[in-house]
C-alpha cells in the first residue's frame, strides 16, 4: 500500500499553482553547523498554552519540528462516561475555553439527537446568537494575541475592549464570564433578561466601528502584510487530506463550513457569506477571521430581528429527572471558532452515555505542523504557530 | 448534487466487486459494516472513485464493547466535491485489536490513530509513528477501556512504588 495521499487530487485547486513559491537560498555546506534540538515550550509566551514544540534546527532553519502534547489532558471522555446526561455539559465548558457556548451547544444538540426531540424555536435562535457572539468574541482574542506575538501592543487593547463588553451580555444571561454552562439538553437554562436585546442593539454599531479600527491598525498594516504573507502555506490539498476545518481550510481557499455543508439550528434560514481567501498563508488565516466576525455580526443582526417579533416563550423541553436515550450513536458536527467541533456519542440505554468522542478541531489543526514547520526559519514558527489559533484545552482535552 | 442514501448504497455496491459490506441507515446517515480484512480495499475504492470521492476524514473514533468482546472503530468521511457522507464501522476482537492502518489514504488519520491507540489500544499495523500522544509514553493500560481501573487509591499505591524503585525521581 504504497500510496501518497498528498499529490491526489491537487489539479482540483487551480488556484494554488498560480501563486509563485518563493525560495529562500539555504547556507552552503561549509557554514553549515551542526544540528541542534531546541525545546519550544511548554512554557513559551507565544504557545498560548502548554504546547511544547522540538525542535531540529540547522542555523536559523527549522529541520523537523514535533508537537508534543498532553500536558492539559483532563480526560474529559472518560468523565463524561461517569456522570449522567446533562452532567457533561459543564464538562464542555472546559475544552475550549474561549468558545464554551460553542461546546455547549455541541453537546446539547448530539444529546438531543439521541433523545429524538425538538427544542422550542426561541431557543435554537438565542442558541444561534450566542454561538456567533462567541465566535466573535474568540477571533477577537486570536487577533488580539496574534498581534501581541507579532511585536504589536495595541491593538489587544482594542480588541479586548470589544470582548469584554461581549463577555459582559454573557455575563447579563448566565453570570458567568468564561465557563457559561447556558446551553442545556432541550433548550437554554433561560430566557433573555429584559432589555438586553435592545443593549445589543445599541451595541452592534459600536462593534461595526471597532471591526473597522482593528482592520485599520492590524489586518492591513503593511508591517503585519510583510511579516505574515507568504509564509506557513498550506495547500488546499494538504488541507483537505489533513482533516482541517474552521478559517484553517477557507484561508486555503476551500469553502468548507459546518454552518453552510451540515447545517444546524437554523443557519440556512440566515443571509451570510462563508469567508475563503487563496493565499493560503498566516496572513489569510488572520484575514479570513477578522471578515468572518463580520459576517458573524451580520448573523446577529437579523437573529435579533427575528428574536424581537417573537414573543417571550418556552425555551426548554421538560425532560423529567434522568434522561434515558434509546440504543444508539450519533455524530453531531457544529462550527465552532475554530473548526469542526464533532461530538460522536453512544448510549447503551442506561443514564449514561456508553462513550463519548469529542472530535476537537484544534487537535486535528495541529496534526498539520510536522508538515508545514519544517524548511522555514525560527523568527517565522512562532508567526505561522500563532496563526492556527490554537486552544490547548482542546487539544488535550 | 449529494448523492441521497440509497443512491449512495447502489453506487458503492455497483463498484465493490466481491467485497462483503453491509449496509444500514442509522441517525447520523448511511452506515457500511465492513472486516477488518475488507476495510483497505473499501477505503480506497471510497477515496479514488471519482463518483464517490470522500477525500476529508472527519473522524476516527472508538468503542469499547465489552460484553460482545470487541471493539469498534466508526470512521467519518465527507466528500469535498459532492457533499455525501458515509460512516465506516469495522468490529475487531477485544483481544487482539490489530486494524490496517488508513494513514496512507488521508493524513488526517495519523494523529487520530495514534490518539485511538493511545486511549483505546487498538494497534494500527502499518502506521508511520505509532506512539502515545496525550498520555506519557511510559503510562501503563489504555484509560478508555471499561475494563481499566481508576481508582484513585490504586493510582497513589502504583505511583509510590514507582517511587520507591527509583523509577521516579
Amino acid at each position: 500500500m504504497k500510496r501518497n495521499s498528498d499529490s491526489g487530487i491537487g489539479s482540483n485547486y487551480p488556484w494554488h499553482k498560480q501563486r509563485p513559491v518563493i525560495e529562500e537560498p539555504r547556507p552552503g555546506e561549509a557554514l553549515r553547523a551542526d544540528r541542534l534540538i531546541v525545546n519550544m515550550g511548554p512554557q513559551h509566551p507565544s504557545t498560548h498554552g502548554v504546547l511544547r514544540m522540538i525542535l531540529t534546527v540547522d542555523g536559523e532553519w527549522v529541520v523537523a519540528a514535533e508537537p508534543d502534547i498532553g500536558y492539559l489532558h483532563r480526560g474529559f471522555e472518560k468523565l463524561a462516561e461517569m456522570r449522567d446526561y446533562d452532567g457533561t455539559i459543564f464538562l464542555s465548558d472546559r475544552w475550549d475555553y474561549l468558545a464554551s457556548m460553542s461546546n455547549n451547544i455541541a453537546m446539547s444538540l448530539a444529546i438531543e439527537r439521541l433523545l429524538d426531540i425538538q427544542v422550542p424555536e426561541r431557543a435554537q435562535w438565542i442558541r444561534m446568537l450566542v454561538a456567533e457572539l462567541q465566535r466573535i468574541a474568540s477571533h477577537l482574542v486570536f487577533i488580539a494575541a496574534y498581534g501581541l506575538d507579532m511585536g504589536a501592543m495595541t491593538p489587544f487593547f482594542y480588541c479586548f475592549r470589544e470582548r469584554e463588553r461581549i463577555v459582559g451580555f454573557f455575563e447579563a444571561l448566565c453570570g458567568a464570564r468564561l465557563t457559561y454552562h447556558y446551553v442545556r439538553v432541550g433548550g437554554v437554562a433561560a430566557d433573555l433578561p429584559d432589555g438586553f436585546l435592545e443593549e445589543l442593539e445599541k451595541f452592534i454599531p459600536m462593534l461595526q466601528s471597532g471591526f473597522d479600527e482593528i482592520d485599520e491598525l492590524l489586518i492591513y498594516n503593511p508591517i503585519l502584510i510583510e511579516r505574515t504573507s507568504g509564509i506557513g502555506i498550506i495547500p488546499p490539498h494538504l488541507a483537505v487530506s489533513y482533516g482541517l476545518s474552521g478559517p484553517m481550510i477557507r484561508a486555503s481557499g476551500i469553502p468548507y463550513d459546518v454552518r453552510k455543508c451540515h447545517p444546524y439550528l437554523f443557519y440556512d434560514a440566515v443571509d451570510w457569506d462563508v469567508i475563503t481567501h487563496e493565499a493560503c498563508d498566516s496572513w489569510a488565516r488572520v484575514w479570513v477571521r477578522s471578515q468572518e466576525m463580520r459576517q458573524s455580526l451580520r448573523i446577529v443582526k437579523q437573529v435579533v430581528e427575528r428574536l424581537k417579533e417573537m414573543p417571550a416563550g418556552e425555551v426548554r423541553v421538560k425532560l423529567g429527572r434522568s434522561i434515558r436515550p434509546q440504543k444508539g450513536d450519533c455524530y453531531v458536527a457544529i462550527e465552532s471558532p475554530r473548526g469542526e467541533l464533532g461530538i460522536y456519542i453512544v448510549s447503551d440505554g442506561s443514564g449514561k452515555p456508553y462513550r463519548v468522542k469529542i472530535r476537537g478541531p484544534s487537535f486535528v489543526n495541529l496534526s498539520i505542523a510536522p508538515r508545514v514547520l519544517p524548511g522555514v526559519k525560527i523568527a517565522d514558527l512562532v508567526a505561522i504557530l500563532g496563526s492556527f489559533d490554537l486552544v490547548m484545552g482542546e487539544v488535550d482535552r | 448534487m449529494p448523492l441521497s442514501e440509497s443512491q449512495l448504497e447502489e453506487e458503492i455496491k455497483g463498484k465493490l466487486a466481491g467485497v462483503p459490506v453491509s449496509f444500514n441507515v442509522g441517525k447520523s446517515g448511511l452506515e457500511a459494516h465492513v472486516g477488518r480484512e475488507h476495510l483497505i480495499e473499501l477505503c480506497k475504492l471510497l477515496h479514488d472513485e471519482p463518483s464517490l470521492c470522500f477525500d476529508y476524514l472527519r473522524c476516527i473514533s472508538t468503542v469499547d464493547w465489552i460484553e460482545d468482546g470487541q471493539i469498534e472503530v466508526v470512521y467519518h468521511l465527507y466528500s469535498m466535491a459532492h457533499g455525501h457522507c458515509i460512516i465506516i464501522k469495522v468490529r475487531i476482537p477485544r483481544e487482539e485489536p490489530k486494524l490496517p492502518t488508513v494513514s496512507g489514504i488521508w493524513a488526517a488519520a495519523n494523529w487520530l490513530e495514534r490518539e485511538a491507540y493511545d486511549l483505546m489500544g487498538v494497534v494500527f499495523d502499518g502506521h508511520p509513528d505509532l506512539r502515545r500522544i496525550l498520555l506519557p509514553q511510559d503510562w501503563e493500560g489504555h484509560p478508555l477501556r471499561k475494563d481499566y481501573s481508576y481508582d484513585p487509591v490504586e493510582f497513589d499505591e502504583w505511583y509510590a512504588a514507582k517511587v520507591r524503585r527509583g523509577e521516579i525521581p
